[in-house]
């Protein structure tokens, strides 16, 4: 048996791909995260409590309509996405013009109200969902048993993550949200509605949050803190691979879900740290992240 | 009587004033019981809100009113943070005048407590936290523990472990004074049952959610066992994903410390078979069943388990004392308070008959249950299969071995 660092080569493979699928939710939800800032300028402190919204209302679909994992895969995030047109047409839309500070304080106490009703109506202990029949079961790699529904979580993964990127890198759409961005009273003057252009924006980011919430549903309990407990470390994701850069929250999301599973076979006690060991360095040597744009 | 708004407005407003004139009246003692618990976090429902109702049904079964006592629940949430504990506990005794800290789970915490209430002579009585510490090195005078412990809990469940042969373990530990007590407790056990400890991971706690990581190595270890040392959320993820990894093909998982409302969590499909221990059931008997169709009204969405009986228990006994010794007496010294609680028999709905050994360890039965399947479960709630019994005096660990300082040899 190869052995890599006084680690059998086998399992430090395993690790290296259970990186990469706990990658992809960080990657997922700091996409989400990096869309909202790039083109709202808000740092969305309630994207945490959105992931969590996202994976309930698949639990409520399920025991309450029968609607199984598949449609809730899209009528969850559907139905987040409306409630966070809601909440930036009544609330979230007051503060563009305020310092960052008001926002980041603003979505920290949605969060926070959301959780609390949350935690209120269902407990704290979580709601049992269950894997999907189809995806359920798990497939000999040889060096790793691997259960399919992981390997689901890492195709559906990359793919929305790459199809989000294509649309605000390359359509015309993505164009002019950029623009938008860059100045708005110019891209009004085009005639684009700029504020509805806002208002879909902020629905699609968190629509990305809901989309990660319904895929770590039948792997995590669902419950009220399964945001919080994520949502440190993807900040830490956004900051080191730039903020509002897209594809640099990607790839560091992937990166550091390695960073985090390797961490987890050398020195257990630290994999909650590493991440931000990583942040300060990075920040140290490149304060604008590692993929952000010079001002 | 037709009574129009404003002369109800008029006697409103004279009913008011009337405290105000009413003569000054000697202060009767008025016993205070702080529940302190996490209120919001991981632990929630383990105690939480449910501990603070079956707390109350102590003082309404007790008959507070009837016999002439005058005694006030307050509760708070300590968030898991020793230090914010801490602030909260000093706060209780030195302004608000609370006689006893009642519940608090979360080891880290309760440990942190145990100087405080010693200092103010108050009574602490622990229901919520496992560390078996707390009756060992770190014992007090001023403190009983009530409900369960680490030792109580790895004699049982390891012990029924090792019998049926699973002698190398393998440990997933939360990283925190309760994780690396269970852990250790239970490394002794199966030890000297003959077994060996493979390895151990010690995850950051609070904060882990993925424990894939470590579900892999476990299993490359080769033991037989995986012993889980964490509780509440980490324990319900913990053994869904070693479902998920197919961990239960090739070893056994010895699911610790959990309870009813973790299985709950997790549902029968992915928790039938697993063996857990507590001390409490709500379907053991006639008593217990009485007993939570009187607190369920209160708490609809979580049954009682061993932490939540373990607070109406230890109320219910705590009021017996101060009856008997009198509540003026009862507020002045802890020490006293817990003496003559440790000089009477108890006895409630929940536990049947105990008594409270010199150390603080409340001697009270352990069960052995076995999760049922779902065929097997006929109602809500409906989770165990008793599997054995410990009488409370084998149940937990000698007190000669556990150190205690404060006990003259």
């Amino acid at each position: 048996m190869i052995m890599i660092f006084g680690i059998p080569g086998p399992l430090l493979f395993g690790q290296l791909l259970l990186g990469l699928i706990n990658g992809a939710f960080y990657a997922m939800l700091s996409l989400g995260l990096a869309v909202i800032f790039g083109m709202l300028n808000i740092i969305n402190f309630a994207h945490g409590a959105l992931f969590m919204m996202g994976a309930f209302v698949s639990w409520i679909l399920l025991n309450y309509l029968g609607i199984g994992y598949f449609p809730a895969l899209i009528l969850s995030p559907l139905l987040v996405g409306i409630f966070g047109i809601i909440l930036e047409k009544t609330i979230i839309s007051r503060l563009y013009k305020l310092d960052h500070l008001y926002g980041l304080l603003l979505t920290f106490g949605l969060s926070l109200v959301i959780e609390g009703l949350f935690r209120n109506a269902y407990g704290s202990s979580g709601m049992p969902y269950r894997i999907p029949e189809m995806l359920s079961g798990a497939t000999n790699l040889g060096f790793m048993y691997m259960p399919n529904y992981r390997g689901w979580v890492v195709a559906a993964a990359l793919v929305v993550c790459i199809s989000t990127w294509l649309i605000i890198e390359k359509t015309s759409l993505g164009a002019t949200l950029r623009a938008a961005t860059e100045n708005a009273p110019m891209v009004q003057a085009f005639g684009v509605n700029v504020p509805r252009l806002i208002t879909l924006t902020y629905a699609g980011g968190v629509a990305l949050a809901a989309f990660a919430g319904v895929l770590a549903a039948p792997i995590y309990s669902v419950n009220p803190n399964m945001g919080s407990n994520f949502i440190n470390t993807v900040f830490a994701v956004v900051v080191i691979g730039g903020m509002g850069s897209i594809m640099g929250s990607i790839l560091t999301g992937f990166g550091l879900g390695v960073v985090e599973g390797l961490t987890k076979v050398f020195y257990p006690q630290a994999s909650a740290t590493v991440v931000f060991v990583v942040m300060v360095i990075v920040l140290l040597v490149r304060p604008r992240g590692l993929f952000g744009k010079a001002a | 009587m037709l009574l129009s708004r404003r002369s109800a407005l008029t006697s409103a407003a004279v009913a008011a004033t009337l405290p105000l004139v009413r003569p000054a009246r000697a202060q009767k003692p008025k016993l205070k019981i702080g529940v302190l618990n996490d209120q919001s976090g991981p632990y929630a429902n383990t105690g939480g809100a449910t501990s603070v109702v079956c707390t109350k049904q102590a003082l309404e079964d007790f008959g507070v009113a009837t016999k002439g006592m005058d005694v006030e629940v307050i509760s708070a949430d300590h968030q898991n943070k020793p230090d914010l504990a801490v602030s909260i506990a000093r706060q209780w005794f030195d302004r608000d005048g609370v006689d006893m800290l009642l519940d608090v789970p979360t080891s880290s915490v309760a440990l942190a407590l145990q100087s405080v209430v010693r200092e103010k002579n108050k009574v602490f009585l622990n229901s919520g936290a496992a560390s078996s510490a707390l009756t060992g090195e770190q014992c007090s005078p001023n403190f009983v523990h009530w409900t369960y412990d680490t030792f109580m809990l790895a004699k049982s469940t390891g012990g029924a472990m090792v019998k049926a042969g699973g002698d190398s373990w393998y440990f997933l530990t939360a990283d925190y004074a309760f994780g690396k007590q269970l852990q250790g407790d239970t490394s002794a056990l199966v030890k000297a049952a003959g077994g060996k400890v493979l390895g151990a991971a010690q995850y950051p706690f609070p904060g882990t959610t993925d424990f894939s990581s470590f579900l892999v190595q476990a299993q490359a270890s080769g033991a037989k066992v995986l012993g889980l040392a964490n509780a509440g959320g980490d324990t319900v993820n913990s053994i869904k994903q070693a479902n998920e990894f197919g961990l239960n093909n090739s070893m056994k998982v010895a699911a610790l410390l959990m309870f009813i409302s973790d299985v709950h969590a997790l549902g029968l499909d992915v928790a039938h078979g697993l063996n857990l221990t507590e001390s409490f059931y709500w379907d053991m008997n006639e008593k217990t069943r009485a007993f939570t169709k009187r607190v369920l009204p209160k708490t609809p969405t979580n049954y009682p388990n061993m932490d939540h009986a373990g607070c109406y228990s230890a109320t219910l006994h705590y009021l017996k004392a101060c009856a008997d010794m009198g509540i003026a007496e009862a507020k002045k010294d802890g020490v006293a308070t817990v003496n003559r609680m440790k000089a009477m028999p108890v006895e409630d709905d929940c536990f049947g008959k105990s008594k409270i050994r010199e150390d603080g360890r409340n001697l009270v039965t352990s069960y052995l249950f076995e999760v049922k399947k779902p065929s097997e479960s006929k109602g809500p709630w409906d989770y165990y299969k008793l599997v054995a019994t410990t009488p409370g005096d084998e149940a937990f660990r000698p007190m000669a071995d556990g150190h205690c300082g404060f006990i003259k040899a």
